[in-house]
This record gives C-alpha cells, structure tokens and sequence, in this order.
C-alpha cells in the first residue's frame, strides 16, 4: 500500500501544529470514535475478558492469567476444533480458487452478450448466507432430494449429507465454495483483464498454443491477483459461520465445530466467555499473521515480473 | 471454423451459467410448486401448474416484509453513515497536513485486520448495557465508520488535480466548502461504489442481527428466514418462496449497480 502520502496543502506556510490537528479532527473524529469503541476497546476487552473468570452476564470476577489458554491447547476439543477449521479452510479455498480461475477465465472471452454471462457468474454474491443455506439444504435432503435422487440414478447410495460426521463437513464446504464463486470470479476477471492482449498475440505468432498461453503467460502475470483472492479466501474460510449455524450447528457429534461456531457456542449458550475469549484472541492471532503476511507480499510484489 | 469455436464457447458459458445457477434456479421451481409436489420423491422439477400460494403463505407464516423493511433501514443507516464518516476521513488524509497523520492512517488501516468475530462478545456487552438489544442503532451503530471505505475514497480524492484546490483557495473557499462542492461532487463514482457495497454488506449481515435481535418485529431478512424454517407447518415451496423474496433486493441491486460492486471488491486486488 502506498504510504507515501503526497505533498500537502498547507495554507499559509509554517509548521504543521495542534491547531492543524485540531482541524483534522473534525473529519477523523467521527470515524476514530466509531474504530475506538466498537474495535479496539472490544479487543483489548477480548483480551482481559480471556484472563478473568466471568459470572454468567460476563462481569469480571478474578483474575486466572492464561490459564484458559493452556486449557484451550492442553484439554478440550479446541485442537479438533483448528484442525477441522484448518481442513474447512483447505476444502474450500482452494476449490474456490480453481473453480473461480475457471469462470473467470471463459467469462474474459470477447464474445457479444459476455455482459450477461458476467453478471450471472457474479449472482452467488447476493445470494445471502441463509438462503444460501436453506437453498441447499433443500437439495441435500437425504430422504427427498435432489443430490440423492441424481446419485441414486448414477446406481450411487442414499448418504445422510448432513447429519453423517463423514459427510457433514464436505457439505458444508460446498455450499461455502459456492458462495464463494461469485467474489473470486469477478476479481480474478479483474486480474485478467489487466494482461495486455499484445502479449498474447505474440506469444500466437511464436507459435504458443491456448495452453502454452494460459500457463506462460496468464498465470505468471494472475500471480498477485490469485494471491489476493487466495488470501481473502482463507480469511473468510476461518470465519465460517452462518452455513454451520444453519446446516449443522457444529454437529454431528462436533464434526463440524469451527472456530467461530465454537466461540459464538461458548459465549452465548455455555456462558462460558472467557474461554470463547481466549479462543477469539488466538483466532485473531492467526488471521493476524494472514493479513501481515498478505500486505508484506503484496508490497514486495515478489509475483511480479 | 470460427464460427464453430464461438458456438463451442457460448456452449461452454451457457453450461457453466447453468451448473452454477442451478441452486437458485431449482429454489425457483420449487417455491413455485404446491406442497406436495415440493417434497415428492422423486422430485418434481416442472410445477404442474404456477402455485403463487406458497409465496403468500410465506408471508403468512412469517412478516416477510417486515424483515426487508427491517434490513432496508439497518443497511440505509449504515451505508449513508459509512459514506459520511469515510468521506470526511478520507479528506482528511489526502488534503490536510496534520500532525501524526501517517501514524493515524496506519491506525485505521489496522482495523481492517481485527476480524470482527474476535470483537463479538465486548460488543454484545456494550450493545446490552446501552440497551440497544432489538433497536435499529443497537444493529448499525458498530458498523458506522469503514476503513475500506475510508482508504477507497482517500484513492479517488488523491486523482484530483492539486489546481483545483488551489483555484477554490483563490475564491477564498475554506476546506469544509472545498470538500463539499468540489470533492464529492467530483468523487461521485467512488461514492457510488462505496455505498452499493456496503448496503449489499449490510442486508446481507447475519451474525451480528443474530445476537442482537430477539423480537420478531426487529428481526433482519437472513435472521427471519429461520422462522419459515422452524415453522412445522411451512414446506419446501413456502421456505423456497421466503428465499426468493428477501434476495429479489440484492439481485436487483446487483444488476443495477454491478459496474460499482466490481470496483468495489477490486479495490483491494489491483493497485492504482
């Protein structure tokens, strides 16, 4: 990102001082009082709240150190709970990716009426999570629906999608992949629309076929773009949580029990906020690692020529 | 030739539109069949006759149109506070000098990486101790100033020519009067895509309208959707038919304000 604001306009000459600050506040203040209270007072809430014991309305009551922490990686099932959100993440990011390259890539054909075929490979996008959710609970339904009846004409036999612990997470991943489609069609298009054609014409008169092309030249110059929607993928993977809420409220017997859907569990049924505290600080640590790294290569643009 | 490498490529389109498409599709000819023909096995895909009851007993069952009503104010008050907060925020950065700014800046870039998940239960205490539980401003309040808005808006300010605020500076304009009839006027595609991405953002909220809402009468559109769900009485058709209804909104906002939306998610992929 480019930090190099661009030289100011200073009226009058002089230094700048408290009474420039004080101007500027006017037009910072209103969004610095929204940031204050409701995310940087709630994180360093988050993080007292993770090292005191709390009544059941979540007041303070002493203080137990990490404690919680060394209960989250030592009992529990907070290990499954990161590993099923871990093989959540790789489930669904990188079919994501693929499925969203190859949309992007027939959408970027010049054809007449491409228009039309964008907008439709963009629609997942406004289709909200619980209707998402509800739309393909629909075709899950294993005694009636749709999924089975296709299987079961492919000589395939009745599965409890969603209530089968084998099956409860790869269902839930299809329904996130599928909403996910919409995002990573219309950036990765994006990304290909900045490859100049003339590239691509030189590349024909050497003699480089539709593969060729793809692999030497789409790809490569795709780099930083695919890493960008690769990146926000895996952040929007770990924060999984209305498809689960929805489809299979962390069961069967847990095999679906996600990070966020442990925490919001945790909280608000068990009561229990300064374990989901503890969990919230160490999710915030690894989607905090995500980003720095996102921005550090992204910066460097190593990807790049 | 040619030609036959185009039909194989409208081919391609028209099969992946379909493939992609079917669940919204097939949600579609189901909130369109009678009850019994939306859980017959096997399934019925063509309705043996266009049933529009199941979209008025879904509005029965559940107050449909209070949800989007419900969902419509929320992401309103939201989108025009975002656009406020982060225009004049953005302002600040491209055309005051001020001390600390770089330091501020970065302060408001960070908050893009707090995930809002790890910030629920705080938030859900301050909400309740105001005594936003079931209010419209208990709902937006949280979500009043954006960083990505702010840092998409500073991108625009900073492609206006420096002149021309030396021109207003000549016609002895101040900063607040500069800002209001020159740079917004002049950003009004930036804001375009600021506000039908957060509007979009907003409607389709459903974690934070789950914690803070209780009443029905408060209920947002993916929140109400459960109560079709729950309701014994509703099948398939009605539930399909509730879907249809609240996403008809961000459909047509998707097909009104793509070029926008586009912008908006790109923003943070290519840089300007």
């Amino acid at each position: 990102m480019d930090l190099q604001l661009r030289a100011t306009l200073k009226d009058g000459g002089g230094r700048v001082g408290l009474r420039d600050l004080r101007r500027a506040m006017l037009y910072i203040g209103p969004s610095l009082v929204v940031f204050i209270l409701f995310v940087f007072y709630p994180l360093v809430k988050s993080i007292r709240l993770s090292m005191h014991e709390t009544n059941i309305i979540g007041v303070e009551k002493y203080y137990v150190g990490f404690s919680q922490y060394v209960e989250i990686f030592t009992a529990g099932n907070f290990g499954e709970n990161l590993w099923l959100t871990l093989l959540f993440t790789i489930y669904t990011v990188i079919p994501g990716l693929v499925i969203g390259m190859f949309f992007a890539y027939i959408a970027n054909w010049r054809l007449k009426g491409i228009g039309v075929f964008r907008t439709i490979f963009a629609s997942p996008l406004v289709v909200a999570v619980a209707s998402a959710s509800m739309i393909w609970m629909l075709i899950f339904n294993p005694s009636a629906g749709i999924l089975t009846f296709f299987l079961s004409k492919l000589g395939m036999s009745q599965v409890n999608w969603l209530s089968d612990p084998k099956w409860a997470l790869i269902s839930v991943c299809v329904v996130s992949v599928w909403r996910s489609l919409g995002f990573n069609t219309i950036v990765l298009l994006s990304g290909l629309q900045t490859i100049p054609e003339q590239l691509y014409e030189s590349a024909r008169i050497d003699g480089a076929g539709p593969f060729r092309q793809f692999k030497d030249i789409t790809l490569p110059m795709m780099s930083p773009t695919l890493f960008f929607v690769f990146i926000v993928s895996m952040i929007n993977a770990l924060q999984t949580f209305g498809e689960i809420n929805i489809l299979t409220q962390g069961g069967p017997a847990g095999a679906t029990n996600v990070i966020v859907y442990s925490i919001y569990r945790e909280a608000f049924f068990n009561f229990h906020f300064s374990y989901a505290s503890a969990q919230a600080i160490v999710l915030f640590f690894i989607i905090l690692v995500l980003t720095v790294l996102e921005f550090v290569i992204l910066e460097k643009k190593v990807f790049y020529r | 030739m040619k030609k036959l490498v185009v039909a194989g490529q409208y081919l391609v389109l028209v099969t992946a539109s379909l493939l992609l498409l079917f669940p919204v599709l097939y949600a579609i000819l189901v909130s369109l069949q009678n009850a019994a023909e939306s859980v017959a096995y096997p399934p019925v895909f063509i309705p043996s006759q266009l049933n529009w009851q199941s979209y008025v007993k879904a509005m029965e069952t559940a107050p449909v149109f209070r949800f989007i009503f419900n969902s419509f104010v929320v992401s309103a008050i939201v989108t025009i506070g975002q656009l406020i907060t982060a225009s004049l925020a953005a302002y600040a950065f491209s055309f005051l000098n001020f001390p600390g700014r770089n330091a501020i800046f970065y302060i408001f870039l960070s908050t893009m990486m707090i995930p809002w998940e790890v910030t629920i239960i705080p938030n859900y205490f301050t909400i309740r101790e105001l005594n936003w539980l079931d209010t419209y401003q208990g709902l937006a309040v949280p979500f009043l100033a954006s960083a990505f808005g702010t840092f998409l808006l500073r991108q625009a300010f900073m492609t206006l020519p420096r002149q021309l605020y030396d021109a207003a500076r000549i016609d002895g304009c101040g900063h607040f009067r500069f800002f209001l009839t020159m740079v917004l006027p002049l950003s009004r595609p930036a804001l375009g895509t600021l506000a039908v991405y957060s509007f979009l953002m907003t409607y389709n909220q459903y974690l934070w309208p789950l914690l803070v809402t209780n009443k029905d009468t408060m209920r947002t559109v993916q929140i109400g959707l459960a109560m079709l769900q729950w309701d014994q009485a509703a099948a398939w058709n009605s539930i399909m038919a509730g879907v249809i209804l609240v996403s008809l909104p961000a459909a047509l906002l998707l097909i009104a304000g793509q070029k926008q939306l586009v912008r908006g998610l790109t923003a943070g992929a290519i840089k300007g």
